[in-house]
């Protein structure tokens, strides 16, 4: 009967070690050296410069307004895209959507010189909106598919329903289709703002000195042994802005759902609750 | 009517076709330019396949790619290994489990800056506070890769672990294998699909990444992001157009024969 008392949670013993060694512990060093001081004493002074000093907290605003434009572009282009893919035309040639990732998998660093190349061909110098550009067309991808999967796997009936009671194209798309997809487009947000947040080679490399991003920041103060502090301060506050908007994310997802199934639950659709 | 359905129907290609070009041109036009020897994109040169010779010549473009390889690999083979193992563990486990989920998936969501501050902060704590052999270069690449990696391998696999038969694990004890056989001869095999998509994203994510790598490469070992990156701020050597065509054609090779693979299982199943 030993046998049967052998507990299988175990086996994520090995990882738990790892995660408290390379995961937990790294985040512990960045708190303690974001409060440490050149002379290794507890001090204030790294976090006073990150918001005392133009210069930071400005690179720090302009990384969001970035991340902003960049999410509100890409939601522009991949909303009427995915739209189109799933629609019942378009959505038998899964190859179309195949299409839309297929340059996921090339180095993004290589697809960025190619995207420069062609900028600079047509003239497009290395600017603000040139690393606009690349940021859209490298994380496009990542609006698209969780709107395009959500858009496909909705259930047609409502759309039927809609269509029986009268509803136009226009008004069955903001009433329905819209509506229903929404929890596909956060986490598409999601996707893209996140990591939009922390890249700083696509900036780099087409934004010229227009477009540079705490990311890159952060990667210099660690170049210089006395800027570490500055550095893990900045670091710590990027940690905390990315906690935020996950909560937030969360609750916002939690709120739709729930209006969601509150929506079904009023309305009986086709025979099915939802 | 109708005419409404092909407008409709000229707006949607027109939107794809726009879309598309935005993605296509620019690796369209590194191909079209892997075979001119001019030296910038867009400039007079003749068609020649010069361009794929000095790649091969390029020292420390070949180091580089051989860098990324190495490092693809070995970290995705033992992000599957610990990841499946964990996922496991976590599966079965009865008490902690929230705890464990929420662990595993900091890398995940955390910004990759602050990860690779992290890594970077470790690896000089290690070496010179602890006084450890450990310092920057391939190996601590490795390390650090796959601990960025392993989370996806647990996420890939874990739905296969909710679709197994619970009693599986008891009855290759039963049968007289010890919990270290079982996992490996029992276990492992019902999960091999979650196992190979795992390794894939994890060797995906590898080969991409930068930010980590950027600030944890030491001893001038570089990979094909960084030796880019970094040559992109000087002159490029414009065999890296030879270079990106070369993974574009493997890249859609690669998915091709999956696709094709993923058609003929579909239709042995209608059988």
């Amino acid at each position: 009967m030993k046998k049967r008392a052998f507990d299988k949670g175990i086996f994520a013993f090995p990882y738990m070690i790892l995660s408290a060694i390379f995961i937990i512990f790294p985040l512990v060093l960045v708190l303690v050296y974001a409060f440490r001081g050149v002379d290794g004493k507890f001090t204030f002074d790294n976090f006073a410069q990150v918001f005392t000093n133009p210069t930071n907290y400005m690179l720090i605003l302009k990384t969001i307004g970035i991340a902003l434009i960049t999410t509100a572009i890409c939601l522009l282009i991949a909303y009427p895209v995915a739209f189109v893919l799933a629609s019942s035309h378009f959505n038998k040639h899964t190859i179309l959507a195949l299409l839309f990732i297929i340059p996921m998998w090339m180095n993004f660093v290589l697809r960025m010189y190619a995207l420069q190349s062609l900028l600079n061909m047509i003239n497009v110098k290395d600017s603000f909106w040139a690393a606009i550009i690349g940021m859209v067309y490298d994380y496009l991808p990542f609006m698209l598919l969780p709107i395009y999967t959500s858009l496909v796997n909705m259930d047609k009936s409502y759309v039927e329903a809609s269509r029986d009671l009268g509803g136009g194209d226009v008004q069955t798309f903001f009433r329905i289709t819209f509506p229903l997809s929404v929890p596909g487009i956060i986490s598409g947000i999601l996707m893209v703002f996140m990591p939009t947040f922390s890249s700083y080679a696509i900036t780099d490399i087409l934004g010229g000195t227009e477009a540079s991003v705490i990311g890159g920041k952060i990667n210099t103060l660690f170049g210089e042994r006395l800027t570490w502090g500055l550095g893990s301060a900045l670091s710590f506050i990027l940690l905390v802005i990315v906690i935020v908007v996950m909560v937030a994310g969360n609750l916002i997802t939690r709120a739709s759902n729930k209006a969601k199934s509150d929506a079904a639950d009023n309305s009986i659709v086709g025979g099915r609750i939802r | 009517m109708n005419a409404k359905k092909i407008i409709k129907l000229t707006v949607s290609w027109l939107i794809l076709a726009l879309a598309l070009a935005f993605m296509y041109l620019p690796l369209i036009l590194i191909v079209v330019y892997s075979f001119i020897d001019a030296r910038l994109v867009g400039g007079k040169g003749n068609f020649s396949f010069e361009l794929y010779a000095n790649l091969f010549k390029n020292q420390s473009l070949m180091t580089a790619a051989g860098n990324t390889i190495v490092i693809g690999l070995v970290s995705s083979l033992l992000a599957t290994l610990i990841g499946t193992v964990s996922a496991v563990g976590i599966y079965y486990m009865k008490r902690g489990k929230k705890a464990a989920n929420f662990v595993s998936q900091i890398t995940v969501v955390n910004a990759e800056i602050v990860t690779a501050v992290g890594f970077f902060l470790l690896v000089l704590f290690l070496s010179n506070t602890l006084r450890l052999p450990v310092q920057k270069g391939l190996g601590w690449l490795i390390v650090c890769h796959t601990m960025l990696t392993v989370p996806y391998v647990i996420l890939s696999v874990s739905p296969r672990l909710n679709q197994l038969n619970p009693n599986l694990f008891e009855a290759g004890q039963d049968l007289g294998a010890g919990p270290m056989r079982t996992l490996i001869t029992v276990i492992f095999p019902q999960l091999v699909k979650g196992m190979i998509s795992g390794f894939a994203i994890a060797f995906t994510l590898s080969l991409d990444d930068f930010v980590v790598t950027k600030m944890n490469t030491g001893n001038g070992v570089a990979t094909i992001s960084t030796y880019v990156y970094d040559s992109l701020k000087r002159t490029l050597d414009p065999s890296v157009r030879a270079l990106s065509t070369i993974i574009f054609v493997v890249v859609l090779a690669v998915l091709v024969v999956m696709n094709l693979v993923g058609k003929k299982k579909a239709k042995k199943i209608k059988k």
